[in-house]
């Protein structure tokens, strides 16, 4: 039994011509780190306060652990959110910030201490039980806020975007440390972000939601490897997938499979490419230019491996895509395609 | 000679004169104050002799005195704590309902914006012992036998001003206290929610406590407005019944400027000072806390 | 759904307890409104239903007020007062405010507290030193009186509030308009000022409501009626011995609490940004 599931959870705000959220199905395994990905706008946040209890759905069922949790409020789903910004209770000490969920529940006082530090072990902030949320650094309230959720147990944790408050280098390791809790405490979490690199890290499954609906649901693999329309495709991937239209079919290929061609390894799409312009980005060269032939005045990008020799600026040569690694789409509804078959030329 | 302001002399110059009014106008008639309390300076004459501490002894000898010196402290303190919890249940009522809408906000804020002695006259018509309209309909429903005299019995009477009292801060507080509810971040009563927690433990363990700086501000402003103050008292009852709702701002207008012996209305007066120092100080604390968030 | 029925009882329950409140902080007013269009035979009357118009409504009261009290002088007198009590407040508070919001280091602090701790010092400790003060300058028994005085509680204040609107104009702003070859004053004169023209507005607004509002010094050193302004000379001259006139006395409170507290309203939220900046920082 999925521990989450929605079935067509829609929301409306009055006002907007298009939902917010439309029609979104999902399943969460037990134990599952399942991340909903999505640019903003996309409704990704909005699911997350639905299943939360903070929004009303306008239409569709949420079950948490089978249990249909539509009227219910958030104090009742016995679920523990993480919010952007925290949230941590200001006035009181870390201490009280992670004891409050108990004491709001019910749980004896006997009890507390044992359970917050518990909690706070996880995270390593057993030193800070008696500082105020304003004397931390950033990393420090983010983990306060992980261990308040965690101290509850609760069946289902949600997470909005916490690690985008932290600086770019904290949070690299914030990232990995918080895919390590959670592999420990083994409890099924829906992470909500726009970060694609966050995303492919952290998450068992990814959902790409764009414009409030679900765009394509799959490991971090079948999502990058085999995206389901061309807003996947560009999306996750920086620089994006290459996509060339081409008739009434569009063709794409990502960066890092676009290189000159080798006797020795044939691949496909065999094109002239003239290079504009070369990023040298320590381990790899990132090239722009135009291609020829065929596909005369459309413009790709090209990832090399820095040791490998790289062409120069001006330079055109044939490039060709990796075999099995072009993909179709149609051009008009931008939906994955099995083969070329009407295209032109 | 380096000029501890940024912009140099300049500086100096643009609040020199503003300086110069309030030494002028305030901080020499306080001085003078004191000067008058030590004397026995009259209204109509110019002489005036230092007569020690003598009109601090007579005043305190005087029942009048003690009975408003009593009043000034029972008054404000009770009407502050029933603005403080009307200005609480307001505001969260407000704040929850609906955005104030033009016309609501215009009725709730009309006491604190109508001139004092306005609103006072309007609540002596309504508490008058014969045409008031509660004492008709006290009347009509048998719920007393004669009609109750608001402004003419000393119990009823205190009673009155210290209603009349809350009813004039009631706004001013729940306009601050809603100013500081709203700045509290929406995710956090959220995140109170889903930590489990209803509606009374939300208000009173999470959002009132953290809105305490702001509240205590407005606290403070009432007491000095209400300790301060003699107009209601003066139009309600000139502090009557017999002296029974004095406070020592009227009485020291009734002893100095009416009755004519500045002295001793000079020496009622500063016994305000006191209170506005603690008053002064608490509000530098509050301010200073808050800076170091 | 359980969500929904908590819900709407909840909001049920909060609208009752703001109608409730606003009821009680209107109702004088409301009942100032009734008053004075009743008829004197029906107001004295205790045999008739107070909430009820059992007469025709009159405009008996309004008349006498305009053509038997010196109520117009008394507006009129007001308004003068707060005119110049404004200007006199603004030339003086708004370089002050400047200076001090841009004033850096421990005097910057220390001179904006003692500002504000001037506001605190109340009228009713100052009032007898000051009686004596408005003779000496030979002011008694005039506006006058009043035009030199108001300032010591509405340029504190205005000081305060206007500080805080200052101190969120950003500097550089400033420091561009002085690269560019405007000299300090001048970024204050043809920058700082224009673009505080609401804040500005605000102050002078709430400055004209504490002149309307205030009490003591009018009745200390004015003694005539027709230099008095509307606070003090309602609740002493509408009443001749013992006997008050209700009906114009309603009427006359009435018109001088209501416009001002429809100006007042609009600018309410301009005022409250500005309070909560000055009382936090």
């Amino acid at each position: 039994m999925p521990v989450i599931e929605t079935r067509g959870l829609t929301k409306r705000f009055p006002g907007s011509a298009r939902p917010a959220v439309d029609g979104v199905d999902i399943q969460s395994r037990d134990g599952e780190f399942l991340v909903l990905l999505g640019p903003s706008g996309s409704g990704k946040t909005t699911v997350l306060r639905m299943i939360a209890g903070l929004e009303e759905p306008t239409s569709g069922e949420i079950r948490i652990g089978g249990v249909l949790v539509n009227g219910l409020t958030p104090r009742e789903r016995r679920i523990a959110m993480v919010f952007q910004s925290y949230a941590l209770y200001p006035h009181l000490t870390v201490y009280k910030n992670i004891a409050f969920p108990l004491k709001a529940q019910g749980v004896p006082r006997s009890e507390h201490a044992a359970k917050v530090a518990w909690a706070a072990s996880i995270f390593g902030i057993e030193g800070l039980l008696d500082r105020r949320p304003r004397e931390l650094s950033g990393g420090e309230r983010q983990r306060v806020a992980l261990a308040r959720a965690l101290v509850r147990e609760p069946k289902l944790f949600l997470l909005d975007e916490p690690l985008s408050n932290l600086d770019a280098k904290l949070r690299a390791t914030a990232r990995e440390e918080l895919k390590k809790f959670q592999r420990r405490i083994g409890t099924t979490t829906v992470y909500v972000t726009h970060d694609q690199v966050e995303a492919m890290a952290l998450g068992n499954r990814v959902v790409v939601m764009d414009q409030g609906r679900v765009r394509q649901t799959g490991t971090p693999t079948e999502v990058y490897d085999d995206p389901a329309d061309t807003f996947v495709a560009t999306f996750l991937g920086s620089p994006p997938m290459n996509l060339i239209d081409d008739g009434r079919v569009t063709i794409g290929f990502r960066p890092e499979h676009f290189r000159p061609a080798d006797a020795a390894a044939p691949g496909a799409l065999r094109t002239p490419f003239r290079v504009d312009n070369v990023e040298y980005l320590g381990a790899d060269r990132l090239l722009h230019g135009e291609l020829g032939g065929r596909f005369a005045g459309r413009t790709a990008f090209s990832r090399l491996a820095s040791h490998v020799a790289a062409p120069r600026v001006g330079d055109t040569l044939d490039f060709v895509v990796e075999e099995g690694r072009v993909r179709f789409f149609d051009a008009a509804s931008g939906e994955r395609r099995e083969s070329g078959a009407g295209a032109t030329g | 000679m380096r000029s501890p302001f940024r912009t140099g002399w300049l500086g100096a110059a643009m609040l020199f004169p503003a300086v110069l009014f309030i030494a002028a106008l305030v901080g020499v008639p306080f001085l003078l104050a004191i000067l008058y309390s030590v004397s026995d300076v009259k209204v109509a004459s110019d002489e005036m002799r230092f007569v020690g501490l003598r009109n601090f002894a007579d005043v305190l000898a005087t029942p009048a005195f003690r009975t408003a010196l009593r009043n000034s402290f029972l008054f404000t303190v009770l009407s502050q704590l029933l603005v403080l919890a009307g200005a609480t249940t307001l505001a969260l009522a407000l704040r929850e309902a609906f955005r104030t809408r033009g016309l609501l906000r215009f009725l709730i804020l009309l006491p604190w914006i109508a001139p004092i002695s306005l609103g006072s006259i309007g609540w002596k018509w309504l508490l008058d012992s014969i045409y008031s309209v509660f004492n008709w309909f006290l009347m009509r429903l048998h719920l007393v036998e004669s009609p109750p005299m608001w402004l003419g019995e000393p119990a009823l009477a205190i009673a009155s001003v210290v209603l009349v009292h809350a009813w004039r801060m009631l706004p001013f507080a729940t306009v601050v206290l809603l100013a500081g509810l709203t700045s509290i971040p929406r995710d956090i009563p959220e995140a109170a929610a889903v930590d489990g927690a209803g509606f009374w433990r939300t208000h009173f363990q999470i959002t009132l406590p953290m809105i305490r700086p702001i509240v205590t501000v407005a606290v403070l402003f009432g007491v000095i407005f209400t300790f301060t103050d003699m107009t209601v008292v003066y139009i309600l009852t000139r502090g009557g019944p017999y002296d029974t709702t004095q406070v020592l701002p009227s009485l020291a207008f009734l002893t100095g400027i009416l009755g004519g012996d500045l002295g001793a209305g000079a020496a009622i007066s500063l016994f305000l000072f006191p209170v506005l120092l603690v008053v002064a100080y608490a509000m530098l604390r509050v301010a200073r806390r808050s800076i170091v968030t | 759904m359980k969500r929904s029925r908590r819900s709407l009882a909840l909001r049920i329950a909060h609208l009752a307890v703001v109608a409730g409140f606003a009821l009680f902080l209107s109702f004088p007013f409301y009942w100032m409104l009734v008053t004075s269009f009743k008829r004197t035979s029906d107001l004295y009357d205790l045999d008739h239903n107070p909430l009820l118009f059992n007469a025709a409504p009159t405009l008996e009261h309004w008349k006498l007020l305009f053509t038997e009290t010196l109520y117009a002088r008394w507006l009129a007198n007001t308004a003068l007062v707060g005119a110049l009590v404004v200007v006199l407040t603004l030339l003086l508070a708004v370089p002050a405010a400047y200076s001090l919001a841009r004033l850096t280091g421990k005097w910057g602090e220390r001179a904006g507290i003692g500002m504000f701790l001037m506001y605190l010092v109340p009228p009713t400790l100052l009032f007898i030193p000051l009686s004596r003060v408005v003779v000496t300058l030979g002011l008694q028994d005039s506006v006058w009186a009043l035009v030199v005085v108001y300032p010591t509680f509405t340029v504190p204040f205005s000081t305060w509030l206007l500080m805080g609107f200052f101190r969120s104009i950003p500097r550089d702003l400033e420091d561009a308009a002085m690269v560019d070859g405007l000299s300090r004053f001048g970024a204050f004169a043809r920058l700082v000022v224009p673009i505080s023209y609401s804040g500005i507005l605000t102050v002078a607004i709430f400055s004209f409501t504490l002149v309307l509002q205030e009490f003591v010094y009018a009745l200390t050193f004015i003694s005539s009626a027709s230099q008095q302004t509307v606070s003090v000379a309602l609740p002493i001259y509408l009443v001749r011995g013992d006997v008050y006139y209700w009906g114009s006395l309603m009427a006359a409170c009435l018109l001088a609490s209501v416009p001002v507290a429809i100006v007042y309203n609009l600018f309410l939220d301009r005022f409250i940004s500005g309070f909560t900046v000055g009382a936090v920082k």
